[in-house]
């Protein structure tokens, strides 16, 4: 850390990320531009698809499809109605249109030309957004706090959450092999790899226990795995056993899996997600929950009710409980 | 290259004629219906369906057709209309209108009606398919053109205006857009709600060939339908359409304009012997 801009605190101030910045942690393992190498890959074999975005190549890792397929990719400019209007009739003229933007203004500035073009025609095209839940410091504007809320409450739509760069690589291809509308929330830039420790393989719809444990179980997807399987580690220190059951895809929900590993007794339940604890993943568990008849101790770490601050990522997480620490100090308070 | 298999001697004035007249009829089915934009655009869709478009009533989804888009889906009744006197919804189908279980729905959508190429109603959505769907028809090479129809209320839809700009971007000389011009929205006249004028110099700015006419003026529809699809530039084409809610029923004409124009019970049959007798005059 530099010198400190706060004296007077006595300890330094974070700074807000530039837009580009990545979510990693320092030190931590990542791939650069997971989506946009994925795509170009996949690409190769299936002439049909498309690359469409509003203004946002560069900050969707699409940029690298378009360098690839210059023929194939299509810049709307800063229109998302626009976007997903024209990605409905590509979809409908045999092309599979991958098709970026923010997750803020896929979900909330194009949220009708979604539900009406896409999800209401069934047509096949797939939603990569980035700056999923808090993983931009930009505030309110560009924070997508509600976007598995609004996306989950879409008949026909797929939604996906993925935790670091290997899930994205392999969520791809299987987006594309899905025949219909996904959305998935997207990581950009240097994207963390973490699952390549735990022998992962996403498949659509599956949950996956990454880790058994005995005290406590947490149900997660997107970032909020990595974040649990860091807390997991740090608990051991204190002998607590923590599993980590990770659910990317939001809906379809796995409910299968969810009851049998929350009817384990014995264990708190906690779903921690990177989004409102409105309507997102904690509030779908937890309801699957109560309709399969389980009803462990349930807790919920996600984002609060609130337009939330801005601000540099780790101070954001720190004070909103999704940090690795803040998480670990609630799952022990709760522990007691 | 017109594969329209039935009645190639009708007159289009004629085709006019039996569009309004299925309206009509669904509209006495349902006792109701928006059946003041369906008599206006009914010279418009004729056109569209026999003289302009290639289809084939039997295959509706056949690979080489033109793509008819209605933006408007509360137009529904005037497209079910056309889609029967093309053949591609079974006449007896027309009583079904509106009814439950129907493959006609009050608001035009996909996945009920053969024909019917997208799910209209939420206003302003059309253009933007269209667009998706002619840069989709380039790709594969197809030399099958998108016909859309839209409102002038949808004028006030900024995402109406985001296709508009793409659209002469992409140079989508396989467009042919119609605006129905018929100066009513939900709140009032729209030119009042929402002043869009002067339309055609807005969109001769935003790089569309631009024609205006009188949508109600069979011989002008037709010649506005060669120009859009002869014209030589690489330009999407717009054919503003003036027209005059509820064309071809007189007292409907002359009743106080609304965007939901009231017909009472017994009026619906009085309204199909006034536009028989203006067929027979």
């Amino acid at each position: 850390m530099s010198a400190p801009n706060t004296p007077a605190a006595g300890k330094p101030k974070l700074k807000t990320s530039a837009m580009i910045a990545s979510i990693a942690g320092e030190g931590q393992r990542t791939k650069p531009a997971p989506f946009g190498h994925a795509l170009v890959e996949l690409a190769r074999s299936r002439p049909e698809i498309v690359g469409m975005t509003a203004d946002l190549a560069k900050y969707t890792d699409l940029h690298i499809f378009a360098k690839e397929y210059p023929d194939r990719f299509y810049q709307m400019g800063m229109a998302e109605q626009l976007l997903m209007g024209a990605a409905s009739g590509m979809a409908h003229e045999g092309m599979m249109p991958f098709v970026t933007t923010y997750a803020v203004f896929a979900a909330r500035r194009a949220y009708d030309f979604i539900h009406q073009a896409i999800a209401e025609e069934n047509r096949n095209v797939k939603i990569a957004c980035a700056l999923p839940g808090l993983t931009s410091g930009y505030g309110p504007s560009h924070q997508a706090a509600e976007d598995l809320a609004l996306f989950r409450a879409m008949p026909n739509l797929t939604v996906i959450d993925p935790c670091d760069a290997l899930e994205i690589e392999q969520a791809v291809p299987a987006m594309a092999a899905h025949q219909g509308p996904v959305y998935m929330r997207l990581l950009r830039g240097s994207v963390p790899l973490v699952l390549d420790e735990y022998d992962y393989k996403f498949e659509l719809g599956k949950a996956k226990l990454l880790r058994d444990g005995n005290d406590v179980l947490v149900i997660s997807s997107g970032i909020m795995t990595m974040r649990a399987l860091e807390v997991a580690t740090a608990l051991a220190v204190d002998k607590v056993d923590v599993g980590v059951l990770h659910v990317p895809t939001i809906k379809p929900l796995d409910t299968t899996t969810i009851l049998r590993e929350a009817a384990k007794t014995g264990r708190l339940v906690v779903v921690a997600e990177n989004h409102t604890v409105i309507g997102g993943l904690g509030e779908a568990v937890a309801g699957a929950l109560l309709r399969g008849g389980v009803t462990p101790i349930f807790r919920q770490i996600g984002l609060p009710d609130e337009f939330l601050d801005a601000g540099a990522l780790p101070t954001l997480h720190d004070r909103y409980g999704i940090s690795t620490d803040a998480m670990s100090a609630t799952i022990k308070g709760w522990l007691g | 290259m017109n594969t329209t298999p039935i009645g190639h001697n009708i007159t289009l004035a004629e085709r006019a004629y039996r569009i309004r007249r299925n309206a009509l009829l669904m509209g006495e089915v349902q006792g109701q219906g928006y059946i003041g934009q369906a008599l206006d655009i009914a010279d418009v869709l004729a056109v569209s369906y026999f003289h302009a478009m290639s289809y084939r009533p039997e295959d509706p989804d056949w690979e080489e057709r033109d793509r008819f888009m209605l933006s408007n889906g509360h137009y529904a009744i005037a497209l079910y209309a056309a889609l029967i006197e093309a053949g591609i919804v079974p006449q007896e189908e027309l009583e079904t209108y509106g009814s439950d279980d129907s493959r006609l729905p009050m608001s035009g959508m996909a996945s009920y009606t053969p024909g019917m190429e997208m799910s209209g109603g939420s206003l302003g959505l059309g253009l933007s398919l269209a667009v998706g769907r002619c840069l989709g028809l380039k790709r594969k090479g197809s030399a099958s053109t998108v016909y859309t129809l839209f409102s002038d209320g949808e004028l006030d839809e900024g995402s109406v205006w985001e296709a508009i700009m793409s659209a002469a971007h992409y140079k989508l000389d396989n467009l042919i857009a119609m605006v129905d011009v018929n100066n009513q929205q939900a709140d009032g006249p729209s030119t009042q709600v929402m002043a869009f004028e002067p339309l055609t110099d807005k969109l001769n700015a935003f790089g569309w060939f631009t024609q205006r006419i009188d949508g109600n003026d069979m011989d002008a529809v037709v010649a506005a339908f060669d120009a859009a699809k002869a014209h030589p530039e690489a330009k999407p084409r717009m054919i503003i359409c003036d027209t005059k809610m509820g064309k071809g029923v007189p007292f409907l004409e002359a009743r106080e304009k609304n965007h939901f124009i009231r017909v009472d019970a017994h009026e619906w049959r009085l309204a199909l012997d006034a536009l028989d007798a203006g067929r027979n005059a």
